[in-house]
Formats: C-alpha cells, structure tokens, sequence
C-alpha cells in the first residue's frame, strides 16, 4: 500500500466574486522510503498540492470539491481537526522554503526542536534528543547551537535546524518544498547532501518540491511535472531527466544554466505561468510551446500511461 | 580608460554598529579589494553569502561609504564627493537589487517608479513627455506600455526584475550594479533576465558589475570574474579562463556545487565542511584554510597575496 495515495485531487480557492481552481485532477503515490520530486515553475500547484497533504491551508478559503488524499491509509481530507493534529509531524512533516522566516525568531533553536518532541515524542524531549538531532543533521558544535537564536545563524544552519526539527517526530514522509531556494550553491549542495543521507539511514519517503532541475537528479527515485495545476509527465527521475517527453519537461532542463555552454542566450521559457483563473484553452502550456499545433489551441489533453511507469499529457510529442 | 577604477576598497563596520572606538571589534566585510571594469564590460563578482560582494557593490557607486581606498569613475575619485556633486554623477551609475518584493514600493505604479527617476534627475518637461519615455522604458525591457498603471503586487517576480531594469535604465547610466538580480527568481524566469540585461548592453553599451553566487550564470554573462572570500578577492580573470581551469580551491569548489541536470555526470561534488568564518574572527593566515581540502602548515600562518599565474589570470593561493 502506497504511504500517500492522492486521488484526482482538485483544489479550489472560493473568493466573494468567483472561484479559481488551482490543482486540477492530481494523482500522485509515493510509496514507503520513496524519493518523489515535484518540479515545476512558480504557480503551478505543486505547493498547493503539497500543502494540502496535511490540510494547511485554511479553509475557507481552500475548498476541496473532488479527490481524496490518502496518508497511511487514511482520507486527510475527511478527517477531523483532532485526527489531523494526530497525522502533522507523526506521519508526515514539512520543511519550507525560506528557514530565516519559518523559523520562530523570539525563541532559541534548541527550545524550538523541543517543542516538536515535546508534542510528539514526550517521552524524548530531553537535551540530548534535541543535540542528536543537532548531530544528525550536521551542525557542528551542537552543545553551543542550541542557545542560539535563528538569527544568529547562517542560512545554511538555519535550514539543518528545520529538518532537525521537522525530523524530531520521526515521520514517515518529509515534504521538502523548494528546501535549497533561498540558499548559496554551495550549500543546497550540503542540504541536498543530507537529504540523501538522511534518506538511507531513517528510510524516509520525501516528497521534494523544485523549480530547478538540476538538484532532483540525485534525490529523486520519480519525478511529476506539474504546469497551471496538472500534471504534465511522470515516469523514473533518470528517464525523464535523460528523455523527457513533454515539451514543458524539456523546457525546464534546457533552462537549467549549464557552465560552458558556448550559447549566446540562456534558454528561457518565453511568457508566464498563466493564473489560475486565467488558464489558455485547450492545452495549458500551448502559449508557450515550441512543438505547439493548431489542435493545440482547441483540444485539451489527457494524462496518457506510456507504459513503463511513464505517463505525459501531450498527444505532439508522444 | 577604465569606466571604474577601485583602488585598495576598504568597508569595515564597528561591532553593534556607531563609530570605531579603541577596544570595539571591526568587522572587515571588504579588505584591499580593487580591481576595474571597463566601458561596455560585465565583471562577474562571486562568493557565497557573507563575503562581501554585495558590500562592495554598494559601496562602489557610494551606497555605503567605504572606509578606505578610492572609487575612480570616469577619472574622477567619487569617495570624497558629496551633495550636489555627488547627486549629479548619480545619473551615471544605477543599481538592480536582488528583491524583487521588497525593491519597489508597493503604493506606487510602475508609471510612478520609473517616473520618479526622470524627475528627481529632470529629464522630461512635460507629462507627455515622461509618460512616452515611460512606455519607451517599459517596451525596452519586454513590458506592455499597459502595464504603467498597474501595482507592483500585480507582476510576478521576473516582471518585477524588469520594472527594476526600467527603473535603472531611466537615466541612460553607463554602468548597473546588478546585485543577486535574478537569485530570487526560478530558473526558467532567471534566463530571461540575463538575457534582457545582455541585449542592453550590446544596445547600449552599458558596463555591469554582476553580483551573484552561481557561476553558470555569471560565467554566461561575464567577461571577467572575480571570486571573493570574507571580503578578500581571491582568484580572479577572464570568465572563460575561470570556470574552464578554476586555481584556487575555492573556485573549483564553488563550481563543482554549481546543479547539474544530467544524472549520469559523473561530476563529484566537493562539499566545503561548515559555513564561512565570521567576519569578526577570521582565521589566521589564509582565511580559506580551515575549509580547504589541500591547505598545508604553510596556510595556517601566512596570508596569500594575489599573484598573476596566467596571462591576466591572478590567484591568491600558496599552492598555485
């Protein structure tokens, strides 16, 4: 059985005077110890999505007309508060983007990872719980970090502490969305780096939020491309990332700037991410699409299987 | 000659702020640093957070007062420069921030910011007259002339980055501080940017000083770079001779973490232990020692001084 199963999800944000959709029809499985990246540009849904796994979003205004989120089993999307209190941070926990703001400023790190053990695990809301987890995410010289403030810390440090604590209640899935954007390259290479480790010695399933290709090569067992609320192209990391099918997926990676490519230009991806609420017809990413046909224009598309656990929503490019 | 000359640029801070008294710590955030850039040029400048790239950035076009050494722009040393002097060279040089969110001010439209500009600097007499070079701006940098009545809150973060392009272009200056300009933006809008700021400057011959921290970016866009560590520049030449046959360990560090999307690239990431030191406290000798992976007895006492080891091609490094 799937440790989350989303079912033809569709989510909604109900204003006073009309109501846009900005997940539309997600389904999505990630299995037990499973690394799952969820890549796609600003506004496509995917944090959304994400979000939604452990319903925080408030509601109103999110409304979730369609589809079921399935975690361990049971319907997130059915539960109520009492149980949902259960499921955040036992089941699944979360890391953001941007530790300097996610991270309370007023109390000092070591007693902010004690709240979450303190919740979750009572019984190991002790000091030296709170310095292995210190360890266990590689901030050295734990003994002193603890005292220490979120500000006191650099960008880095401040993310390894979110995991320390996102990992304090030992859950099953860890949803990381876009963990490494607000951080230098030499350190999403250090976090990237702990995910992995952190992957094979607790077997954790991650579920790892992105709009940058280039880090989920060496994180992520699966990939799904998400644009404008849908999913686009799934199928294992190494095949999509090497033969990427949909033309929104090839794109993406041309996008990525490479050292020493002789180019005039960075490839960029011409226009914006539609809004919801504003989508094109027929196929969403038309607008902005190389391979784009005049059916395009008029037909929208279907999620289709191509077999060998590979699915992509373009009938040009199959 | 050089459009911008630094000389020996020092920027220090005194510890919790105020003046330096005896006994008070300083903080070096830029030591000796100089280097130039010439008309129509792009200099990269590179290093992770804490290094000092954006100080120095700042401080070369008198954001921030530098401590000591000179700023030579055009011939003229702009450190002592004051007042009107000073406000009229403005027009010359212009800066792009690295927040799209926090750099526009959210009461007012995109005809206002990009108005504000021509009239602090009074370069239009009629209204006509700046709402024409207000849409003419807007065009240039790939905006709808419709978009001049609109909230910044109303654009996403890459046409915010335009907005501030526009902003800077309003004046016609020969040289842009771009500071992180497209680090807050994903990938796919960053191109976009980047490109945007090559075609002006091929139009318009205008110098950058690009501040950023992923060399892929700065490599495609750059003539020269210059790589700085706690506030020292360490390695520095022209972009091809930098990210091709990196010297220092630093560089070859920094591009080893630059994402790569191949998964088959048998690159290995050389991952530095810990953070940068503080600036309070830098290490004695090379301030890199503690994080290099080949630093011997020699690096723990004595500092490195930049030495050309290629054809305009300078590192700091004992081992080079």
């Amino acid at each position: 059985m799937p440790l989350l199963d989303i079912q033809d999800l569709h989510v909604e944000f109900r204003q006073t005077t009309k109501t846009v959709t900005a997940v539309d029809g997600v389904s999505l499985q990630i299995s037990p110890g499973e690394t799952v990246g969820l890549v796609g540009e600003s506004g496509s849904g995917k944090s959304v999505t994400a979000l939604s796994i452990a319903r925080l979003i408030p509601s109103p205004p999110v409304a979730y007309p369609k589809g079921r989120i399935l975690l361990d089993g049971q319907d997130v999307l059915a539960m109520s508060q009492v149980d949902l209190r259960q499921i955040r941070g036992r089941i699944v926990s979360y890391v953001f983007q941007d530790p300097g703001s996610s991270l309370n400023p007023v109390f000092r790190i070591g007693s902010q990872i004690k709240e979450s053990l303190q919740r979750h695990r009572p019984s190991a809301a002790t000091d030296s719980e709170v310095l292995r987890l210190l360890r266990l995410v590689g901030i050295p010289a734990p003994e002193a970090r603890i005292k220490a403030y979120p500000h006191e810390m650099s960008g880095g440090m401040q993310q390894r502490a979110m995991i320390a604590m996102a990992l304090a209640s030992q859950p099953k899935l860890l949803v990381a969305d876009e963990p490494t954007t607000a951080l230098d390259v030499t350190i999403q290479a250090q976090i990237i780096d702990l995910l992995h480790t952190l992957k094979s010695q607790l077997g954790m399933a991650i579920l790892l939020i992105t709009h940058n290709l280039g880090i989920v090569g060496d994180l992520a067992d699966r990939l799904v491309v998400m644009y404008a609320g849908q999913i686009v192209e799934t199928g294992p990391t190494r095949t999509v990332l090497t033969q990427p099918k949909h033309p929104y997926t090839q794109a993406l990676i041309r996008s990525v700037p490479q050292l020493g490519a002789n180019t005039d230009h960075l490839i960029s991806i011409p226009g914006n991410v539609p809004s919801p609420g504003a989508f094109p017809t027929g196929c969403r990413f038309h607008p902005r699409c190389a391979q784009a046909q005049p059916s395009c224009r008029t037909i929208a598309p279907s999620l289709q299987d191509r077999g060998d656990g590979r699915s992509t929503r373009c009938p040009v490019m199959a | 000659m050089n459009l911008l000359e630094v000389k020996a640029l020092q920027v220090h801070f005194a510890q919790g702020g105020g003046l330096f008294r005896s006994g008070s710590h300083r903080i070096r955030a830029v030591d000796d640093v100089s280097f130039s850039v010439a008309p129509g040029e792009t200099v990269g400048l590179v290093g992770e957070s804490g290094c000092g790239k954006t100080t120095v950035g700042r401080a070369v076009i008198k954001l921030i007062e530098p401590t000591a050494g000179s700023v030579w722009f055009e011939g003229q040393n702009i450190v002592p420069l004051k007042g009107k002097a000073l406000r009229s060279l403005r027009r010359r040089f212009q800066m792009v921030f690295q927040d799209p969110y926090s750099s526009l001010n959210p009461r007012m439209t995109v005809q206002e910011i990009i108005g504000e500009a021509l009239d602090i600097h009074k370069l239009t007499s009629t209204p006509d007259q700046r709402s024409n070079r207000v849409q003419a701006l807007l065009e240039s940098v790939g905006l709808d002339a419709a978009h001049a009545s609109r909230y910044p809150h109303e654009f996403s973060g890459g046409q915010r980055q335009r907005i501030g392009i526009a902003r800077a272009l309003a004046v016609e200056p020969k040289f842009i501080v771009c500071d992180e300009p497209v680090s807050a933006l994903d990938v796919s809008v960053q191109a976009q940017v980047v490109n945007l700021l090559r075609d002006l400057q091929r139009e318009k011959g205008i110098a950058y000083l690009f501040v950023a921290h992923d060399l892929a970016v700065v490599e495609h866009i750059s003539h020269r770079i210059l790589v700085m560590y706690l506030g020292r520049i360490v390695e520095s030449g022209p972009s091809r001779s930098v990210t091709g046959s990196p010297v220092h360990p630093y560089t070859q560090a920094l591009l080893s973490a630059v994402p790569v999307v191949d998964p088959d690239s048998k690159q290995k990431r050389i991952l530095l232990p810990g953070d940068v030191p503080s600036p309070l406290h830098p290490p004695t000798g090379c301030p890199f020692h503690p994080r290099c992976p080949i630093a011997q007895k020699q690096c723990q006492t004595e500092r490195p001084l930049l030495r050309e080891i290629r054809p305009a091609h300078h590192v700091a490094c004992h081992l080079a």
